[in-house]
């Protein structure tokens, strides 16, 4: 009974993260119309930074549960650089789609790269906020409480992401963009202003996805252009382009692989690859998707 | 593309055979002139060449852009290595025979599926399709070795004509096998060139441009594209057959979709708007990437700049560009 609980626990874990990835992958997609094949590579930056910062905090001596705070600078470290590179990405979203994912794949390789130059091709880990928490005993068993705090952090970002969406001005300007971005352009909305904030929302979704999940493994080359594809798997299946559909594919996704890692260990990722590709089938706009 | 009715004269189909015979001789006395290493990293070109130009038969002529292709090539590629290694088969003629329907096989299951969709949906399945055949290649490692690979020793060329044993065994297969491989890739290109000036492929150009229209004429859209997607991946398949004796050994790298993504990049370095686009990209690109390797620690920072100002400021490629250069250099001919 115990390792069902713990079981369910990691896959909420799990989701919680890929639905961070997946969420700002889908708004950017919603906004901007772009496939951004280097939104895995912004998870990657997050991951990388905050194991960075974390490694100088606790050498200059600062208590390990101040580091916690890491956390969220990590993923706004992130969202500058989404900031920065928003504008250049402009001149595409009225090309062809073959070219913007062709420019989107070679920031990936260009981010993939400057990750290498700036931390090595060494993993760095962020151990200490993980050791900061207690671990706790479910049953006969021992299960780390920051493994509950990374599942909050993702109710919490799906909440509030919900609200600023579906409950705020800047929802309804983003919305409306989305909908069709000359009638807002016309009605006085300032587009360009509302593409910046949505790529750096789902960059700093990206980045605290990474940063939150840097202490329980560790930093490493590639990281992110695995979580681009499961991103993707998840999108594919709820929906390019919706919340809803993101939180629904980060759950069957994370659900799927626990019980895969279980009982199927050889096909778990070819199984969720097959769920992605049967639902593009059967329903290409996904199960919450509309576009 | 302007359509080349038959009341065209024969003259530049004649220079154009011309031209390409002048390429192929000078690709031929080529290994007399350059070092060995230069021999294996042109037949590394070549064989990527073929990659693109099957590649291209769907983004060019057909307008779909497939993420997957490197499931085509990884599966030649390995197709090559089981047959080496459960069948005993050290044939480089078996490997084609026998790899080649393998590829066509699973490139007309994968086609059939993937066509239902256009556009990015039909990228992402592409996408999708392919890595599950990377995770398989990946986990059932019992079988395909996981990512240590599958080891695959220089095969015999021409029904045992020549065999590469003992002394110097390394130099003699670079030097045959160059041959080999552009006589195959010379194969490729004349049935490329006929697939895509036949009724067939004129076809695929019209549903690309539009797909209404082309409906209305009474093609059926889903099976053309299918036996393009069909084509394509036997095609990008066969380099994959090639490939592996020259490398010696295949992982499941060949199959993960960054690959693809480079399949991609070598087609639009050449440019996909033309048929020797492809062609000059695959080899462009093989230069390019083993000196950026060789050159710096950061290869991939520099081929993601190059990908990056491709797009921006060459949009059709090398040799898009170049032939719109001439073009503006004598533009009473084209007028004429």
């Amino acid at each position: 009974m115990s390792i069902l609980i713990i079981q369910i626990l990691n896959s909420l874990f799990y989701a919680s993260v890929l639905f961070l990835i997946a969420a700002g992958l889908s708004l950017i997609f919603g906004v901007m119309r772009i496939v951004n094949m280097a939104h895995g590579s912004f998870y990657a930056v997050g991951a990388f930074v905050t194991a960075w910062l974390v490694g100088r905090a606790i050498a200059l001596g600062v208590p390990a549960g101040w580091t916690f705070l890491l956390i969220p600078v990590g993923a706004a470290v992130v969202a500058l650089l989404g900031i920065v590179i928003e504008p250049l990405l402009r001149p595409f979203y009225r090309r062809a789609e073959e070219y913007q994912l062709l420019v989107t794949f070679g920031l990936l390789l260009i981010l993939e790269d400057v990750i290498h130059l700036l931390w090595g091709g060494l993993p760095l880990s962020a151990d200490p906020v993980m050791d900061a928490l207690p671990i706790m005993r479910i049953g006969g068993l021992v299960y780390p409480a920051y493994n509950l705090v990374v599942i909050g952090v993702g109710v919490v970002a799906a909440l509030l992401l919900w609200a600023v969406i579906y409950r705020t001005k800047f929802g309804v300007m983003l919305r409306a963009t989305s909908q069709d971005r000359r009638m807002a352009s016309a009605l006085g909305l300032n587009v360009g202003l509302v593409y910046v904030s949505a790529f750096a929302i789902g960059c700093f979704m990206a980045g605290l996805g990474g940063a939150i999940i840097v202490p329980t493994q560790t930093a490493v080359l590639g990281m992110g252009i695995d979580a681009l594809i499961l991103a993707f798997v998840v999108v594919v299946i709820g929906g390019l382009g919706s919340l809803q559909g993101a939180l629904v594919g980060a759950l069957i996704v994370s659900f799927v692989r626990t019980a895969g890692i279980q009982f199927f260990p050889e096909i778990e990722l070819a199984v969720l690859y097959l769920i992605a590709a049967v639902v593009l089938l059967v329903k290409p706009t996904g199960l919450f998707g509309t576009a | 593309m302007t359509a080349d009715v038959s009341r065209v004269s024969y003259r530049p189909k004649l220079l154009l055979f011309a031209a390409a015979t002048l390429v192929l001789v000078l690709l031929a006395l080529l290994p007399l002139y350059i070092d060995l290493y230069q021999i294996q990293l042109l037949t590394y070109g070549l064989i990527a060449a073929i990659a693109a130009l099957g590649f291209n038969l769907l983004l060019g002529y057909t307008g779909l852009l497939s993420f997957g292709h490197s499931a085509f090539f990884g599966i030649g590629a390995y197709s090559v290595a089981f047959l080496l290694r459960d069948a005993g088969i050290s044939l480089m003629e078996f490997y084609i025979l026998i790899g080649l329907p393998i590829v066509a096989l699973v490139s007309a299951l994968l086609g059939y599926i993937c066509v239902r969709h256009t556009r990015i949906f039909f990228g992402i399945l592409t996408l999708a399709l392919s890595q599950v055949v990377w995770t398989l290649a990946y986990k059932f490692f019992w079988l395909t070795g996981g990512s240590d690979g599958l080891r695959v020793a220089r095969p015999n060329l021409l029904a045992g004509m020549f065999t590469f044993t003992g002394g110097g065994a390394f130099q003699r297969f670079i030097s045959a096998y160059y041959y080999y491989v552009l006589a195959v890739f010379a194969i490729c290109v004349v049935v490329m060139w006929v697939i895509v000036h036949s009724p067939f492929g004129k076809a695929l150009q019209a549903i690309r441009d539009n797909e209404t229209r082309a409906a209305f004429l009474g093609l059926r859209i889903r099976r053309f594209r299918w036996v393009a997607f069909l084509i394509s991946g036997t095609m990008t398949g066969l380099a994959g057959i090639l490939w592996v004796p020259l490398n010696g050994l295949t992982t499941p790298e060949v199959l993960y979709w960054t690959f693809s993504g480079e399949i991609v990049f070598m087609t639009l370095l050449g440019g996909f708007r033309n048929f020797t686009g492809p062609i000059v990209g695959g080899l462009l690109f093989t230069y390019l990437k083993t000196y950026a390797v060789a050159t710096t620690e950061y290869w991939q920072l520099l081929l993601g700049v190059v990908l990056v100002l491709l797009v921006m400021l060459l949009p059709t490629g090398i040799v898009g560009a170049l032939s719109a250069a001439t073009a503006k250099l004598r533009p009473k001919e084209k007028s004429a």
